[in-house]
Parts: structure tokens; C-alpha cells; sequence
């Protein structure tokens, strides 16, 4: 309490305030003329009474001084006198505070900005209840590392495993919903009863699934998302109780969810219904797999035990089932690691990008103070001789490097929320549903911490750049030099060198953008094995109550197939369970009836495709032919497979002919390869080609598929006709995800990843590039303007303005050609870090990484070549009169 | 300074609010003197740090300072005590009186420790 009074008392002594100046100098004189009054009293002289009362008091002016630090806090003081001071400074210099702030707010709000992303995707944790005791588990198989599970499977691990205190599973897919307004295909999931208890998300509304309301003879119930139940319902507390028509089927809502739930795996979900397994054929098989599991550790349990003793129970079920399970292991991995696990290299080489960005802005601010510094040397000198402390003058240079700081935060934090907003809008609405952690994404607490970490780190540098100079010996030097020198013993041997550095991060972030790019327009360019110009595509789920059965879904096909070839601007229209260029999997297990079968299993991409199929996307036939619209369930089964499949499996000989089955090798799935195709990509662009079957359509049809559309004119135009074209044979047929191949294949998320990388690397590579050239550029110009003398003196004695040139360029040579090797070093064991992130690229990429050394070498001359003009241009009479 | 001044200031302080509860409201000049004249003039005070001892004084509220006139019609600043410095006075000359008859203990001429 007296403590905070004083100091409250001292606070305002700060400000300052004629009115106490005065009292002061009253009171203090008052007391001088009472004791000298008490001296007369006592004999002595007017002038010797008042010496004496002067002394007894030890100096007027000391005893004010003394009085005035009681009176507030001086280093207080002392530190507003300095940020005065330093402001007067840098309103003098507004070019280098303009410069030194903007590099400062550009390093620091690229950081940020990044950081902010890292923070939402890798810091902070999932919207669950210990989110770090959850777990992601499913099925593993050679080809499929994370496969899925099935659910006589899943029912087995959940009821033998001890390692999880709960196990659920989810499905993919969506549901038709049906509105008055017609049929919409909408994203949804299908979870068994503890789903949301085991994530430990409770409804905001109504209530969760009862256990065993997953069965199906329990009444349908329906759990809606926050935004769903805001967009589609209205927000209505009402809703509960109330029926929704998905998949024909009514589902009572039971519950919404809160609006901070998210669940990445299934980011575009809408409708989270009860599982009602075995809801197909499907799941009454234990060797069809679709489902996707989720586990709570036990308290104690490691990821590690809990998947060897998963591994155990699939050995079991292996030699139990061995049919069905042959294979068939286990895979447990932390839930955050399977949602946020693609996209963690990327932000951290893209925080590493950033933060290699703003060390280079760093050392060219500090390069500039360091010149800065030289030139205020005999300021140095004279405050030193004046009296001025070495503690005081060092802390001139750390307010002044201070004020450049806060500077720079500050608008570098503007910076990073608006490239926040900006990275993040960039991102399409697809790509965002399933990163919905990114959604919130904004100038927190953490963004902020961060950026006042990076602020002081680099007002910890700035102080300690300028302090390095003052030395005791180096001041008295300053004042005896009368300023009149080359550049500095300390200049040349530190400063030069950080633009070394600068250059060789320049260098590591130009090889490491050229890289990505590299990448990139090898990924773009990956031979897909079709032409994916001129094709537009969409999905179709259309009823199972009207077009379930075969030959329903056959004629459903032709219908489809007839009426969209028939409109304007379309040449050939297909159908395809899955479309190519979108994924692995939806495999089969094959076995060859022309060899002995030891019950393996013979994993491969199943596609049942319509016979134009193979035309219309333009597929490559190797041998043989494709399969006819009349080849149909009366007809011989047939099978077109791809070249993967005839390499892997029919080393050398001609597959066409021959015969394969389904593992089971039922009657009717016994077929004769008719042709085989050039491999076509089905998975990622980066994706590895998988042995592949395509079976006609017309011989495993369904009422879920894909319409493949060839046109003569711009493929995007013919988007909504397609979608009318299909409505008009039935409104209640859903259609999903309009859009035409080149798109789809852009705006994959591996595309997407890749190339957001690239721009993103590229833009700090540019930036870097431009900050390393002008910190060459401040050397370079700082050293000539410090030999102009030397200049001219050699320009006296005959040199010609050759040799000046060649002097000042290889001096500019030697930096840059230093920070190129180090740099090229430097980016070979960086993009071995980020292998991860290239594609069809090696990390040291020679092409690349010589064309990283020739720009960043013409830069640097260009750099240099300006200030070598000037020293060429020297008048050696004006340098030798100049001082 | 140091160490040193600070246990001076201890006893600078204490004198200063003894002085004031004698005298009543008395500005500095007057306690200086008042001050010296009490130790028997053993103390030859230093009058300018009287002058900050004054002011930490005020700044905790142990006393407070007016304009006045002097006996001999100078305008002067007059220090009185306050409620808390009347407290901390007699707190603080308890203390110390604590402190002195326990050295002094130690320092007498030793009897049997036994």
C-alpha cells in the first residue's frame, strides 16, 4: 500500500511540471536564506553566511537533483529522453525507418500469418474430450495402409480388444434428401450409437443416439450439424421430434450438435444418422470393408500397445476367417495425427519459409544499423568524452532499434490478419470442409504472443548489432579518426558478411520454391492416360426403390446415356462407378482360373464402366477390344484390365483370353479379359497406379455412378444442361458435384496442396530474393561512398574507370558468389527435409538449382552494378577535395 | 552510497517524524536544526538530504506538507504528521527501543552465562 502510493507519487513525478520546479527551488531557498539569517545572527558576513548555509546544504543543485529522482522514477526518465531522441533520430532518417519498418512488418506479418495456421491446425487441440486419447482405427492392408474395417470385424475388435474404453465406426458417403423441392444429394455420415460419446461431444440440443439405436430394428434417428440446422431447418428449437426424409427412409432428429464440433474425416457431413447395420449386403460380408473406426484409449494404454494387441485380434480373425481376413491386419493411429497429418509438413515448411523471410528482413535491418552506427561513430565519441556512460549509450541504440521494433510488430500484425483472411479465402469451400479446423482461423491470443516473441527477438538483435561497436577502444578511436576512414575494422569483417547470410537464405528459399514448383508442373502434367480436356463430369445417386435392381439401373443407363448424348455441344456420354483421377480403392479380390488358387489375395481397383467409356474419355487400348452395350448379364461375363494389372500378374504373356473370378469364384462373376488398356490414373495425380479391372456396367450396374461427358465446345457450358437432361427422366435422381476433369483435377487436394505450397514458397523466394539484393545493394553503395577518397586517389594515379568497375563488382562478387555456395548447400539439405512435399523432383535438382544461382546472381549484379556506376562516375578532383 | 545510507535513512526518518511530533507542523530548516540540536549536535546532518527524506516521507503518506510563514515571516513549507506517520512513529521508535536494549544486552559487560 505505501509501496504503490510512492510509486503511483513517482509515476506522476515523470510528467513534467513547472509548478514543482518552483516549490522546489522556494523551499530550498528558503532554507538557504533562514540558515544564513541564523548565520548573520551568529557574526558572520552577509556573503560568508550565505556560503556556509549553501554548503551545510551540500549544493543547491545537488540537493535539487537528489530531491527530483525521489520525485519520479529516473530510469523512467532517461528511457523517454532516449525515445525522444531516438524518434527525433529516425524522423531525421525517414527512408531507413520507412525501410527498416516495412522489412520488420513484412518478416514478422508473414510469420504471423502462417503461424496462425499452424496454430489452428497442429497447436490447437481438436474440439474433444482429450482429444489425445483418441484414436483412428481401421484395417490394414499391403496396398491400403489405413484400410477399412468391416462390420463383422468391427463387431469382433470392439467386443475382444481391452485396450479402448469405447470403439465406434462411421461410414462415408452422403444421403438423398428429399424436400418438397426436389431430391438434393447431401453429405452425411452413418455412426454406430457411442460415436459421439467416445469423441466426448455432447448435442447442444435434444439428445444423443441410446445405445443400441444403431440396430436395425430401432426406429431411424438423425443427428443434424449446427450449420445445417441453422441453414436448413432454420434454427428451430422445434425440429426436435420432427422426421427427415434421407434415402427414402424417415429419420426422426434427435439432437443437433454444437457449433464447435467438427469431425475432419467427414467435414462435409450434414446428417449424422444411426448406423442401422447391416444396412447392405455389404455389411453382412466380412470381406467388404466400409467403415472407419475411432477408439478412447484407456487411461495408461500407448497408441503402441493398443495397436499390437489390435494387430493380435486381426491375426486371429485371420486364421479364423481365412477367406475373408487373409491379410487383413490392424492400424491404430492417433486421431489427430490421420486429420491433420497430410497437411503438417506443408505449414512447416511453409512457417520455416516465413520465418527464414524474416530473419533475412532482420539482418538487413540490423546491416543498416550497423551502417547507421558507423556513421554516428563521432556522435559516440563526443557523448562518450562528454560523460555519457557505455551503458547509457547502448541504451540509445536498443531504444532506437526498440522503437523500429514496435513499429514494425504493429503493422506487421495488421499485415498477418489480413493475409490470414486472405490465405484462408483463397481456399475453396471443398478444400476448407474438410481442414474445418482452418475455419476459425484469426488474430488470437497465440497469434499475437507470437508476434511479440518475434518483436522481441528481434529487438534483442538490433540492441546487441550496434553495442558490439562501442567499445571503449573504438570510441576514443572514433573521436582521434575526426571520422575521416574507411569503413570500419568491425563493418568489414561482421556486416559484409550478414549479407552473405541474407543471400545464402535467399538462395535456400528461391531452390526451395523452384523445387516446389518443379513439382507442381510435374504433378499437372503426370500422364493421367486419357485426354482430361473437353470432359465434364457429375455424380448421380438416383433412387434404390425405382432403380435397385440390375436391369432398372441398366435401363436407367442407356436412358441416361441417350438423352445427354443427344444435346447440343455433346459428343459421347459414359457412365463410371468412380470416376478416374479421384481415388484407389473400391477394390476387388481376384483369382486366375488358368492357375492354382492358394486363397491369396489379389487386390485391385474394380470400375464398372459403360462401353463408351473407354472412347469418350480417350483410354489407350494396348490389345484386344472393349466391351459392347449389348454385353450384358445374358451375355458372357467380360473384363477390360488395365496394364498394371497384366504386367503384375501376366508377366510376358498376352492376357487377353484368359480368365479371372471373384476369390469366391461364383459362376457368375467368372469373366474373360477382352482387352487391356494403357494404365489411367484412379488415384491422386501423386498416387502409384494400382492393377485395375473394369467390368461393363451393363453386367455390375447399381443406381449410384458417375456421367462422363465428351463435348465439342467448352465443357463447363454443358454442366446445367446435363443436370436438367437428368432431372427431366426423374426429379427425384440426385446429382452431385458438377464439374468439368480439368477442374476436378486442378482443385484436387493434392493439386491444391501442391500448388498453394509453390505460390506460397514462391512469394517469400521473391520477397527474399528482393530484400537479399537490397541488403547487397546498402553494402555495396556503403563501402563505395566510404572509398570515394580511395577512389579517386587510384582515379588520380591513372586507374581507369575499368578497373573501378571490376574492383566494385568483385567485391559485390565475392559476397554474392559466398552466399550462392553457401546457399546451394544449404537448399540441398533443406528440400531433403521437405521430400515429403516433391513430386518427381530429387532434392538437389541440378536444373534448378543452377537456375537459382543464375538469378540470384544477376540479381546481385544488378544489385552492384549501380553503385559501381557511381564509384565510376567519381570526379577524382571533388573526392580528393571532399572530406 | 549504498548500504550505509540506507540505515542512515532508517534513523534519518525516525528522527524526522520524532522531531515533527514534538514540535508539531515545522519546516525543513526547523527540523534540521531541531534535529542536530537534539543529538547534542553529535549528528552533523547533511541539510540537503533531509530534503528527499522529506519528500519519500510524504510520498507514503507518513506526513503532509503546507505553505506557510515562518517566525520570521518567510513563506516556508511545513511538514505535519499524519494519522499513518503518527503510527508508523510509534511503531517504528518500538522497534527500534527493541533493537537497542538487545544490543545493549549483548554489549554489557558479560555476567555468568551459566
Amino acid at each position: 500500500m505505501k509501496n504503490l502510493r510512492t510509486w503511483l507519487w513517482r509515476l506522476f513525478g515523470v510528467l513534467p511540471s513547472a509548478k514543482r520546479e518552483r516549490e522546489l527551488a522556494d523551499e530550498i531557498e528558503s532554507h538557504v536564506q533562514m540558515q544564513t539569517e541564523d548565520n548573520q545572527r551568529a557574526g558572520m558576513s552577509a556573503l560568508e553566511a550565505r556560503r556556509e548555509a549553501i554548503l551545510k546544504l551540500g549544493g543547491v543543485e545537488a540537493t535539487k537533483q537528489v530531491y527530483r529522482e525521489q520525485n519520479s522514477l529516473p530510469f523512467l526518465e532517461t528511457f523517454l529522453q532516449d525515445f525522444r531522441f531516438a524518434l527525433r533520430q529516425h524522423r531525421r532518417n525517414p527512408g531507413f525507418t520507412i525501410t527498416a519498418i516495412l522489412m520488420l512488418a513484412l518478416g514478422s506479418g508473414a510469420c504471423v500469418a502462417i503461424f496462425g495456421f499452424v496454430d489452428a491446425a497442429l497447436l490447437k487441440p481438436l474440439p474433444y474430450r482429450n482429444p489425445d486419447r483418441l484414436v483412428n482405427v481401421t484395417e490394414s492392408v499391403a496396398m491400403i495402409p489405413r484400410a477399412d474395417l468391416s462390420y463383422p470385424d468391427y463387431l469382433d475388435w470392439k467386443r475382444l480388444n481391452t485396450v479402448f474404453s469405447s470403439m465406434d465406426v462411421f461410414t462415408g458417403g452422403g444421403f438423398a434428401l428429399h424436400t418438397p423441392r426436389g431430391t438434393e444429394l447431401v453429405g452425411g455420415s452413418r455412426v454406430s450409437d457411442g460415436f459421439f460419446k467416445t469423441l466426448g461431444v455432447t448435442p447442444m440440443l435434444g439428445r444423443d443416439f441410446y445405445p443400441g439405436e444403431d440396430s436395425l430394428s430401432a426406429a431411424p434417428a438423425v443427428l443434424l450439424n449446427y450449420a445445417t440446422w441453422q441453414k436448413r431447418f432454420g434454427g428451430r428449437p422445434d425440429i426436435i421430434g420432427q422426421t427427415v426424409s434421407l434415402d427414402e427412409t424417415p429419420y426422426t432428429i434427435i439432437g443437433v450438435l454444437p457449433g464447435s464440433f467438427h469431425f475432419a474425416p467427414r467435414g462435409g457431413a450434414e446428417f449424422w444418422a444411426a448406423l442401422r447395420a447391416p444396412h447392405s449386403p455389404c455389411e453382412k460380408r466380412r470381406g467388404c470393408h466400409n467403415l472407419d473406426g475411432i477408439g478412447r484409449l484407456k487411461d495408461g494404454v500407448s497408441v503402441e500397445t493398443a495397436r499390437a494387441e489390435m494387430t493380435a485380434i486381426a491375426k486371429q480373425l485371420e486364421i479364423q476367417y481365412p477367406d475373408s481376413n487373409r491379410g487383413q491386419g490392424a492400424s491404430v493411429l492417433p486421431l489427430s495425427e490421420v486429420i491433420v497429418g497430410d497437411i503438417r509438413p506443408i505449414l512447416l515448411v511453409l512457417l520455416a519459409g516465413a520465418g527464414l523471410l524474416l530473419l533475412i528482413a532482420c539482418l538487413n535491418v540490423a546491416s543498416l544499423l550497423l551502417v547507421r552506427c558507423e556513421s554516428r561513430k563521432r556522435e559516440m565519441a563526443v557523448r562518450g568524452a562528454l560523460g555519457a556512460s557505455r551503458g547509457r549509450l547502448v541504451l540509445q541504440f536498443v531504444t532506437e532499434g526498440l522503437l523500429l521494433v514496435m513499429g514494425g510488430a504493429v503493422i506487421g500484425l495488421g499485415l498477418a490478419y489480413g493475409g490470414m483472411q486472405l490465405l484462408l479465402s483463397l481456399i475453396p469451400a471443398e478444400m476448407l470442409m474438410y481442414m474445418p479446423y482452418l475455419r476459425e482461423i484469426g488474430l488470437n491470443a497465440h497469434g499475437v504472443g507470437f508476434g511479440l516473441a518475434i518483436a522481441l527477438f528481434s529487438a534483442c538483435l538490433f540492441s546487441v548489432t550496434p553495442t558490439l561497436r562501442l567499445t571503449g577502444a573504438e570510441m576514443r578511436e572514433g573521436l582521434s579518426e575526426g571520422g575521416r576512414t574507411a569503413a570500419g575494422t568491425l563493418w568489414r569483417r561482421f556486416g559484409a558478411n550478414l549479407v552473405v547470410v541474407e543471400l545464402a537464405i535467399a538462395v535456400v528459399l528461391l531452390a526451395g520454391a523452384g523445387l516446389l514448383a518443379k513439382s507442381f508442373y510435374r504433378l499437372l502434367h503426370v500422364d493421367v492416360g486419357f485426354e482430361p480436356d473437353h470432359l465434364a463430369t457429375l455424380q448421380v445417386s438416383a433412387p434404390d426403390s425405382r432403380y435397385g435392381k440390375d436391369e432398372q439401373a441398366i435401363a436407367l443407363g442407356r436412358k441416361l446415356i441417350a438423352n445427354i448424348s443427344a444435346l447440343p455441344g455433346v459428343q459421347s456420354a459414359a457412365l463410371a462407378s468412380v470416376l478416374p483421377v479421384s481415388f484407389n480403392g473400391n477394390t476387388t479380390w481376384i483369382r486366375f482360373l488358368d492357375r492354382p488358387f492358394n486363397g491369396e489375395h489379389n487386390e485391385v481397383n474394380e470400375r464398372d464402366v459403360s462401353s463408351e467409356y473407354f472412347t469418350t474419355i480417350k483410354a489407350k487400348l494396348l490389345s484386344g477390344r472393349y466391351f459392347t452395350d449389348a454385353e450384358d448379364g445374358s451375355k458372357p461375363g467380360v473384363v477390360v484390365i488395365n496394364q498394371a494389372l497384366a504386367r503384375q500378374y501376366f508377366s510376358g504373356q498376352d492376357p487377353v483370353g484368359r480368365k479371372i473370378a471373384h476369390i469366391d469364384d461364383a459362376p457368375n462373376t467368372r469373366r474373360e479379359i477382352i482387352g487391356v488398356i494403357e494404365d489411367i490414373k484412379e488415384g491422386p495425380l501423386d498416387s502409384k497406379i494400382w492393377p485395375a479391372v473394369y467390368y461393363p456396367f451393363n453386367q455390375s450396374a447399381g443406381p449410384d455412378f458417375s456421367v462422363i461427358v465428351r463435348t465439342s465446345q467448352d465443357e463447363g457450358s454443358v454442366l446445367t444442361s446435363l443436370v436438367n437432361a437428368i432431372h427431366q427422366i426423374d426429379p427425384d435422381i440426385g446429382t452431385l458435384d458438377e464439374m468439368t476433369m480439368v477442374e476436378k483435377i486442378n482443385q484436387s487436394q493434392t493439386a491444391y496442396l501442391h500448388r498453394s505450397s509453390a505460390w506460397l514458397v514462391g512469394g517469400f523466394a521473391i520477397l527474399a530474393l528482393l530484400l537479399g539484393a537490397v541488403g547487397l545493394y546498402g553494402v555495396i553503395a556503403y563501402s563505395v561512398s566510404q572509398r570515394t577518397r580511395e577512389i579517386g586517389v587510384r582515379m588520380a594515379l591513372g586507374a581507369q574507370r575499368g578497373s573501378v568497375y571490376r574492383m566494385i563488382l568483385t567485391e559485390a562478387g565475392r559476397l554474392a558468389a559466398g552466399g550462392i555456395v553457401i546457399g546451394l548447400g544449404c537448399s540441398i539439405a533443406a528440400a531433403g527435409l521437405m521430400q515429403k512435399l516433391l513430386f518427381g523432383v530429387s532434392s538437389w535438382d541440378v536444373p534448378t538449382l543452377m537456375g537459382v544461382a543464375a538469378v540470384l546472381a544477376g540479381s546481385a549484379l544488378l544489385a552492384s552494378y549501380v553503385p559501381a556506376h557511381r564509384a565510376a562516375s567519381v570526379n577524382p578532383m571533388e573526392a580528393l577535395r571532399a572530406e | 552510497m549504498g548500504d550505509k545510507a540506507d540505515v542512515w535513512q532508517g534513523t534519518l526518518a525516525l528522527m524526522i517524524l520524532k522531531t515533527i511530533e514534538t514540535m508539531g507542523p515545522l519546516h525543513g530548516y526547523g527540523i534540521a536544526r531541531r534535529i542536530e540540536q537534539t543529538s547534542g549536535n553529535l549528528i552533523s546532518l547533511n541539510y540537503g538530504t533531509l530534503y528527499p527524506a522529506l519528500l519519500k516521507l510524504e510520498q507514503e503518506g507518513s506526513i503532509e506538507s503546507e505553505w506557510g510563514l515562518s517566525e520570521n515571516n518567510r513563506k516556508a513549507k511545513f511538514y505535519g504528521l499524519t494519522r499513518v506517520g503518527r503510527k508508523q512513529l510509534s511503531q517504528e521508535a518500538q522497534d527500534w527501543q527493541q533493537t537497542t536494549a538487545i544490543l545493549a544486552r549483548f554489549l554489557a559487560p558479560s555476567e555468568d552465562p551459566a
